[in-house]
């Protein structure tokens, strides 16, 4: 019998490379590129964020208070004096003494100390169980202190509540819009580049097609026709359906091109020889060859999907109030008056950026991760 | 053809594989290659049949059709099954065919786009028979550390991924996952050709003992003819979709009858610097199997092409026992091939 | 006797992984004299591939030289140190392509699509014009088609004329080859390094184009380095070999002593491994036991030691054997016939 060959790499370093499998691979690659981790502990405090938004929350997103308008930002201390302990300057009334009206404003000279932990205002948490616990407040929630920590808009309403709530809308959409497409580019591009002749011919005249529309008026036109009295849960749904309409033929046409290119694999013919069916091919050993690339590239298509809705949102043909999105939030900026006088209303702007940024590292990390396997 | 005790396996006739050539917006036909061109032999049970010639002359093409991995154009692939019967492959669909699969099977060129990069080797190599029915895990489990242990592996690598071997072992493992099923018939597509010299050795003295010890039939494509020598019992040249000369290996090698055959040995350079080196090399461009010569194939680069060479196609005739060849001046050349005494050391016999 | 035109002296390269630093080419040395072929041959991971590179100064990072010389002799004038000379420094682009030449493995790769081919020998006519032709006017146009037209013809190109104006992927793999070793002398180079030239075409053409560089060889006395891990063409090409394993080279002599009187043991068990025309048919292979190592598992001492038949324990197994004569022309790393060196503490 023929001599026996070694063990290949006797390491125990490469004894764990030999056995870990491609996602171990994927994670330790991107392990490397330090800025992509940070963006996605970014990405992962901000999906926190949208599974539980009312406990991040510090009032009710909904209450409004006319006199407690335009509160600005209350800068948050950490120290008192010398010890730790959080605070912010109080929001006190003043009369006017011109017009007899009571004026809030913030008062430096005043503390309101910051709790965590607090009971605050009701609320359902995962919309099921009943709670009233949240990560920051004041001593005193339904009294005299109150908490603004990005300041209110011009119906009083906390902006800091506003935006956690907004993030659940935007960054959700984001997410279930790209599913949706995934999963339609992947099935109608995979048909496409699988099976070929005339399914092929058919689905790529149709992607054409769709990439041929203009997406903006497309858009306007979809969102305009929905009827105005539509639940804000119903115009959230037909939303993402109309995103993700929109935004699979990229990914259908990327699908067809790698399943082509797969199909004239050896391994794939392998298993063919060995009788394997059709089904077996595609879904055990087509797909998981570029899963790690697809999601590579729809976590590059998040951000498109987060701007879109947030634009169509700030024309008010998306996401309309009394439902709350970023670009709800950014339609209180409209004007130069209100940006002016309250300029951190736009702050949600700067959320909108963090976390447009935030997918595009990841997702760089990801898809560089992912790339060249063999070796 | 020949009659001997052991019977055929598989009988190819008259295989004809052409691709159309289409240009222009609406895919006109403009011609068509023939990359198969009236392709006929059989194997015997327990045989290695060579299969060799240069790029184009379709030997991997016919390899495939016998394989089914592309549909034949015309022509008869009789394969005996296991049950008895003789089937032809070539009209099958998709579904009469999956249940031939396991008892013919492939041995890939290439170890790296050969194995599942994402599988594991148990996966890769377990695949045909889970495929075909075996699904209880362990019993499946022992089946392919046997089959690891019989091509040279260590069983414990199981759970490894491809990626942890290197060419040889992925090889190895390549040719494990074959004879999964335990085929009759294994047809192995230049599976040495990317291979390092001195696995090549390992991996072709595995080939040759598997061969022994399990009673297999190959059909060997190469386009090297020291291999080819060296583990076929037959060997056929194709030279532009055309099997040209069929004989026994000692025969081919000994006393080639077709021009091309010899010139193909004289351009093997042989490890020895002091063989005279390839002064009268053959001349001109392998031709274009879409638009191939008139006569014989061959003709515009042989020496010994006359009147009758340029007008009219050879047919494949029997000239020895059991040797075939295509050329109309068979009889008459006295050729030489390659000697059988040796300036370097050979290996020892079985 | 006249100087080498490429002498290489104890060369390093390393490439700094994250994983560790892998020694490619650990103390190779060699000499090239004018006109003469040199063979270098191994397997995969040998460093025959990266040796050429550091040759040409085009080692891709992380893959760096890090210690010895290769020295380079213009004519009569004083040698160049070529690791000395920064890899895109001008120096340096001078001699690539004008002085020392390569032929690569795969034509395809070489030759721009967009360009016709005949335009690619052009410009490297006309960027190197300086070094070929010192003196005189410069060269028009119309001289430098006249001589590619030339050129073509005299590595055996039909119809040049017409070909000089073809794009390289309508060529076939052997007038592509011609092209490209038409393209690698054009500017009459002193070093002509062949890396894998005939790997990717047929065995006829590859006869083809063995013998017409053996016949330009012998026309313009250029120098050449033939790298392949075919004994076979080595030992048709060239007239001295050297053999190379995990970046060491294992045994260097004329092509007759490697060949007919081996005497370090990995070449012996390479040779015995070819299934050459002349081996018994349907025999087993003598084989070398074990595969190549990883990259980064190399082993201590000698790098051959774990498959070596012939292995001194306790000596191969902790020291690396140095390049020391053993025959008129030949040297071995071996310490087989080095005896005072094992036997030395």
């Amino acid at each position: 019998m023929t001599a026996r060959p070694p063990v290949v790499a006797p390491e125990t370093a490469e004894d764990r490379l030999s056995v870990a499998s491609n996602w171990r691979l994927v994670w330790w690659r991107f392990r490397k590129h330090h800025l992509a981790l940070l963006s996605a502990l970014v990405l992962l405090a901000l999906y926190g964020v949208v599974l539980f938004p009312d406990f991040v929350s510090t009032q009710d997103p909904e209450a409004t208070d006319a006199r407690l308008a335009f509160i600005p930002v209350q800068r948050l201390h950490l120290f008192d004096g010398a010890r730790l302990g959080p605070w912010v300057p109080a929001v006190a009334g003043k009369r006017n003494p011109t017009t007899l009206r009571m004026e809030w404003g913030v008062d430096g000279s005043r503390k309101t100390p910051v709790r965590f932990f607090v009971t605050g205002y009701p609320y359902r948490l995962l919309g099921i169980v009943p709670a009233h616990l949240h990560l920051l407040g004041t001593a005193a929630p339904d009294g005299r202190e109150r908490l603004y920590l990005l300041g209110t808009d011009r119906l009083g309403r906390d902006q800091w509540s506003r935006l956690v709530h907004g993030t659940r809308t935007s960054m959700t959409i984001g997410l279930i819009a790209v599913t949706f497409s995934v999963v339609l580019g992947v099935m109608l591009g995979g048909i496409s580049g699988y099976f070929g002749g005339v399914a092929d011919v058919v689905i790529q005249r149709l992607i054409e097609l769709l990439q041929s529309l203009p997406t903006i008026p497309i858009w306007l036109a979809l969102t305009a026709a929905l009827p105005r009295d539509w639940s804000p849960q119903q115009v959230f749904f037909a939303i993402t359906v109309i995103l993700s309409l929109v935004g699979w033929t990229t990914l259908g046409r990327e699908v067809r091109g790698r399943f082509l290119a797969l199909r004239e694999e050896d391994f794939v013919l392998a298993a063919e020889l060995a009788g394997a069916s059709r089904r077996r091919i595609i879904v055990r050993h087509m797909v998981p060859t570029f899963l790690s690339h697809i999601i590579a590239t729809s976590t590059l298509a998040i951000p498109a999907m987060i701007i879109s809705e947030t634009s169509l949102s700030f024309l008010g043909l998306g996401i309309r109030p009394p439902a709350i999105s970023w670009g709800v939030l950014l339609q209180e900026a409209q004007n130069i008056q209100t940006v002016a006088l309250a300029p951190w209303l736009l702050i949600p702007g700067l959320v909108v950026i963090l976390s447009v940024l935030a997918f595009n590292l990841v997702g760089d990390g990801l898809r560089d991760a992912a790339d060249p396997y063999s070796q | 053809m020949s009659e001997t005790a052991t019977p055929w396996l598989l009988e190819v006739r008259h295989l004809r594989k052409s691709f159309p050539i289409r240009r222009g917006f609406n895919r006109k036909l403009v011609g068509t290659v023939r990359a198969v061109d009236d392709v006929s032999f059989t194997i015997r049970e327990g045989e290695t049949l060579g299969l060799v010639g240069e790029s184009g002359c379709g030997k991997t093409t016919t390899a495939r059709c016998i394989l089914r991995a592309m549909t034949p154009t015309s022509g008869e692939i009789l394969f005996r099954a296991a049950d008895g019967r003789i089937v032809d492959l070539s009209p099958l669909s998709r579904a009469e065919l999956r249940p031939l699969r396991p008892q013919i099977q492939m041995i890939f060129q290439d170890p790296f786009g050969s194995l599942n990069p994402r599988m594991t080797i148990f996966d890769n190599v377990g695949e045909p028979l889970l495929v075909n029915g075996l699904r209880d895990r362990r019993a499946r489990l022992e089946r392919v550390a046997a089959l690891l242990e019989l091509t040279g592996l260590r069983p414990e690598y199981l759970h490894r991924f491809p990626h942890a071997f290197s060419g040889g072992q992925r090889q190895r493992i390549g040719i494990a996952r074959a004879l999964a099923t335990e085929p009759r018939l294994v047809v192995a597509d230049e599976p040495v050709s990317a291979l390092d010299v001195s696995v090549q050795a390992q991996v072709l003295n595995l080939l040759l003992e598997l061969q022994t010890r399990l009673s297999l039939t190959f059909l060997f494509v190469a386009h090297d003819l020291s291999v080819v020598k060296h583990i076929s019992d037959r060997v056929a040249v194709m030279y532009v979709g055309q099997i040209v000369e069929l004989a026994t290996t000692e025969d081919i090698f000994r006393h080639p009858r077709h021009p091309y055959t010899a010139a193909l040995m004289r351009a093997v350079p042989a490890p020895d610097p002091h063989a005279p080196s390839g002064d009268a090399a053959l001349a001109g461009e392998v031709a274009n199997p879409a638009n191939p010569p008139p006569g014989c194939y061959f003709h515009p680069r042989c020496p010994f092409t006359t009147e009758v060479c340029r007008t009219e196609r050879p047919v494949l005739r029997e000239i020895g026992a059991g040797h075939l060849v295509r050329c109309h001046r068979a009889e008459e050349l006295a050729l030489t091939g390659a000697s059988a005494d040796s300036g370097i050391p050979s290996g020892q016999h079985r | 006797m006249t100087p080498p035109v490429l002498e290489v002296k104890d060369l390093r390269v390393h490439f700094l992984l994250d994983e560790g630093v892998v020694r490619a080419v650990d103390g190779v040395s060699f000499d090239v004299h004018p006109g003469h072929v040199v063979g270098i041959v191994g397997e995969s991971g040998c460093g025959k591939t990266v040796t050429m590179k550091a040759v040409l100064q085009i080692v891709e990072p992380p893959g760096r030289v890090v210690g010895g010389q290769i020295l380079f002799r213009k004519d009569s004038a004083p040698p160049v140190d070529l690791t000395r000379l920064s890899p895109r420094g001008a120096a340096m682009r001078a001699i690539r392509g004008a002085e020392i030449a390569l032929i690569p493995q795969e034509p395809m790769a070489a030759f721009s699509p967009v360009h016709t081919v005949g335009d690619q020998i052009i410009e490297a006519l006309r960027l190197h014009e300086r070094q070929w032709r010192p003196t005189g006017p410069r060269l028009s146009r119309h001289e430098a088609r006249e001589m590619t037209v030339d050129l073509f013809r005299s590595v055996g190109i039909s119809m040049p004329d017409q070909r000089v104006d073809a794009y390289s992927w309508q060529l076939s793999g052997g007038l592509r080859q011609r092209a490209m070793i038409a393209m690698a002398l054009s500017c009459k180079p002193r070093l002509l390094i062949a890396d894998e030239p005939t790997t990717a075409i047929d065995v006829t053409t590859q006869a083809q184009i063995l013998n017409l560089l053996r016949d330009l060889q012998r026309r313009h006395g250029t120098a050449i380095v033939f790298i392949t891990h075919d004994l076979g063409v080595i030992a048709q090409m060239a007239r001295y070999v050297v053999v190379m394993y995990l970046g060491r080279v294992m045994e260097q002599g004329s092509v007759a002593d490697i060949f007919h009187a081996p005497k370090h043991p990995y070449t012996r068990a390479l040779l015995k491994s070819i299934p050459g025309l002349h081996v018994t048919p349907r025999t087993l292979l003598p084989t070398i036991a074990g595969s190549i190592p990883h990259p980064l598992g190399r082993p201590r001492g000698c790098p051959f030691h774990p498959r070596c038949p012939d292995a001194i324990p306790g000596v191969c197994t902790e020291r690396v054997p140095a390049l020391r004569p053993v025959g008129p022309e030949q040297l071995a790393s071996c310490f087989l016939y080095h005896q005072e060196e094992a036997a030395e503490r």
